[in-house]
């Protein structure tokens, strides 16, 4: 059986790819207006990356093949 | 809750804007739920497996759905406006309101619950006390478990108009006929997955928040100047205030907390809720059914972090000064429930805000399908099998079980609709669970503990308890200053009253069950193996080292609750 944590790490994985890819686009083309507080930080772009890692190692742990 | 019931009534004005990579987000989160009850279809065709998960799920699993069952966006965004509104004193709901009875859970009433294979709390009731107490039980329990899936419903819907512009009757559909279906597919163990993802939604995009308003605000010593200079120093301290009811934001008294809201509301809901029990009862063996509610008080401790902690960075650093919910009504400013949101929108950007808000969907929705699992389990175990059709297979009860998710959905969409012409029935809702929980704590813990309690002594506890507290509740609601009887005090705000109606419900029931039991003939020993404390032998699961023992993690977590409490006196 598919643990959770497999479906969990995919949500991670997904999100935090999508999260760290527009995080890149904003620091490569910053908007004109900005409306975020703390912009200048890219929190996009680590938290993205976080959730990207942790996602990876859950998905490699948890995957069906490894009997889980 | 009333501060969210007054959430859904919130005049509609959005705040914030999904660009395309946050609508992906939350289009990504639907079809990951639809799928994960896609593939457990399969793996819920037996009763013991719709209703019950299989009872295999580990500690982790079970622990981090307890918790969530009861982490709904409601909570989320309720208790951050509540913290904007009475300061550090909210966390009191998350510390005092939830660790003690958690472990209380744990330790002592959760070897009853599991030994006796119950499937529910009345079926519990059912066992010790007979069918008259599970049958009051039951059917209240079922009738307002499936009214609140509506009303959370309705103010789910309303939450999103008034966050994201969404078209009300898309927000009710959409999101019920998605919970019909992932429940309908995959039962309890699909609610329960879903519940977990929902767990770690909620951290994954909430948890930016108080990191880059703290770094903001300069750290937490410089948060508590800030808000001291525009509100008052009472907002930061937990304990110091309690002294007397008009010596801080809330108009409480520090025994109203440990005696009302620690012993006996938090008491009542952690140990008795059927909806975030039946995630305990859903664990593999004892051992993972005792370490399930210690790991959700570990985590349930660290909630303030996310919760808490941005309403009073909103208080802090918000530019606008946010008002009560009747006054944004007039005047379209911002009510004390918009923080949440408007901290979201301050500090996430693209894809972050997405996730942000996929969380809050995502709470919305666990909760929905909780309320419905719990009803759909025992409406057809408490009320359909015993009173209506006894002698039914497996294959019909699972299939009741489906029908059943199904009528839930509508009955709970039926409620939405009338709470939108009605906004009134949320309060008689909220209120009529107030009126249960207390009673039902002091029934179910006499049963566990004390074994000359009888059947009618239960019974009668139990009614005499609710309709105390019934009693309570109407004459504040005719004569509002009746509520300084009740609490005791002529300085005792709202809040109080809540506590006050459990502490005297509770012990009404005490007292009654007390009574009826001494007078009434006991039942035997036989009858009450495995039931009751004396007559119950928790089964050894194998010599494990100390850290793998739940006591162990209990003593921990009870040493960081202490802490905690100290630190932020």
């Amino acid at each position: 059986m598919i643990s959770i944590w497999f479906f969990i790490g995919s949500s991670l994985v997904v999100n935090g790819a999508l999260i760290l890819a527009a995080g890149i686009y904003e620091w490569v083309y910053p908007p004109t207006n900005v409306t975020v507080v703390l912009s200048y930080l890219h929190a996009g772009v680590w938290w993205g990356a976080l959730l990207l890692l942790v996602g990876i190692l859950y998905c490699f742990k948890f995957a069906p093949r490894h009997g889980h | 809750m009333a501060m969210m019931l007054q959430l859904a009534s919130a005049v509609p004005i959005r705040l914030v804007h999904l660009s395309a990579v946050d609508i992906a987000i939350v289009a990504f989160y639907f079809v990951l739920v639809l799928s994960i009850g896609w593939y457990l279809k399969s793996r819920a065709n037996t009763g013991e497996d719709f209703f019950m998960a299989g009872r295999e799920m580990t500690a982790w699993v079970a622990g981090l759905s307890f918790l969530s069952a009861n982490l709904g966006a409601l909570e989320l965004m309720g208790w951050a406006g509540s913290a904007y509104q009475y300061g550090i004193l909210a966390t009191h709901w998350y510390w005092i309101g939830a660790i003690p009875a958690m472990l209380f859970l744990a330790l002592v009433m959760m070897p009853f619950y599991y030994i006796s294979k119950t499937h529910s709390v009345p079926g519990y009731l059912k066992l010790r006390f007979g069918e008259p107490s599970r049958a009051l039980s039951a059917i209240s329990f079922a009738f307002m478990t499936v009214l609140m899936s509506g009303v959370n419903m309705f103010a789910m819907a309303k939450v999103m108009q008034i966050v994201l512009g969404w078209n009300i009757n898309f927000s009710i559909w959409v999101s019920s006929l998605t919970v019909a279906i992932y429940v309908t597919l995959g039962g309890l163990r699909s609610a329960i997955f879903n519940e977990v993802l929902q767990f770690v939604l909620i951290w994954s995009g909430a948890l930016l928040v108080p990191i880059l308003g703290l770094y903001e605000a300069g750290g937490w010593t410089n948060l508590k100047h800030l808000i001291g200079e525009r509100a008052s120093y009472q907002y930061v301290h937990l304990w110091a205030g309690l002294g007397s009811f008009s010596s801080n934001p809330m108009g409480i008294h520090w025994t109203g907390i440990v005696f009302g809201l620690g012993a006996i509301i938090s008491m009542g809901y952690w140990t008795t809720d059927f909806l975030v029990v039946q995630r305990i009862l859903a664990a593999k063996d004892i051992r993972s059914a005792e370490l399930a509610p210690i790991i959700g008080a570990g985590f349930k401790m660290m909630v303030p972090f996310i919760v808490i902690l941005p309403g009073l960075l909103g208080l802090a650093l918000l530019p606008e000064k946010l008002v009560p919910e009747s006054m944004a009504a007039v005047t379209g400013a911002h009510s004390y429930n918009d923080v949440l949101p408007l901290m979201f929108a301050r500090y996430l950007g693209p894809g972050l805000l997405g996730l942000g808000i996929t969380a809050l969907i995502a709470g919305f929705m666990s909760g929905m399908a909780g309320n419905v699992s719990a009803f759909t389990t025992v409406w057809t175990y408490d009320i359909y099998r015993p009173l209506i059709n006894s002698n039914g297979s497996d294959h019909h009860y699972v299939n009741m079980g489906r029908w059943t998710t199904v009528v839930g959905v509508l009955i709970s969409i039926g409620t939405a609709y009338l709470v939108m012409q009605f906004a009134s029935i949320m309060d008689y809702v909220q209120a009529l669970f107030s009126f249960f929980i207390a009673p039902l704590f002091g029934t179910v813990v006499l049963g566990m503990l004390w074994k000359r309690a009888t059947g009618p002594g239960g019974f009668w506890g139990l009614l005499c308890g609710t309709l105390c507290s019934i009693g309570m509740w109407a004459w504040v609601k005719v004569d509002p200053t009746a509520l300084r009887y009740v609490a005791l005090s002529p300085h005792a705000k709202g809040l109080a009253q809540d506590m006050y109606q459990a502490l005297w419900s509770f012990l009404v029931c005490v007292i009654v069950t007390v009574a009826m039991s001494l007078a009434t003939k006991p039942a035997s020993d036989s009858d009450l193996t495995g039931l009751v404390y004396g007559l119950t032998e928790v089964p050894v699961v194998g010599e494990v080292p100390l850290y793998k023992k739940p006591i162990f993690w209990a003593a921990i977590v009870t040493v960081v609750f202490f802490v905690l409490n100290i630190v932020f006196w």
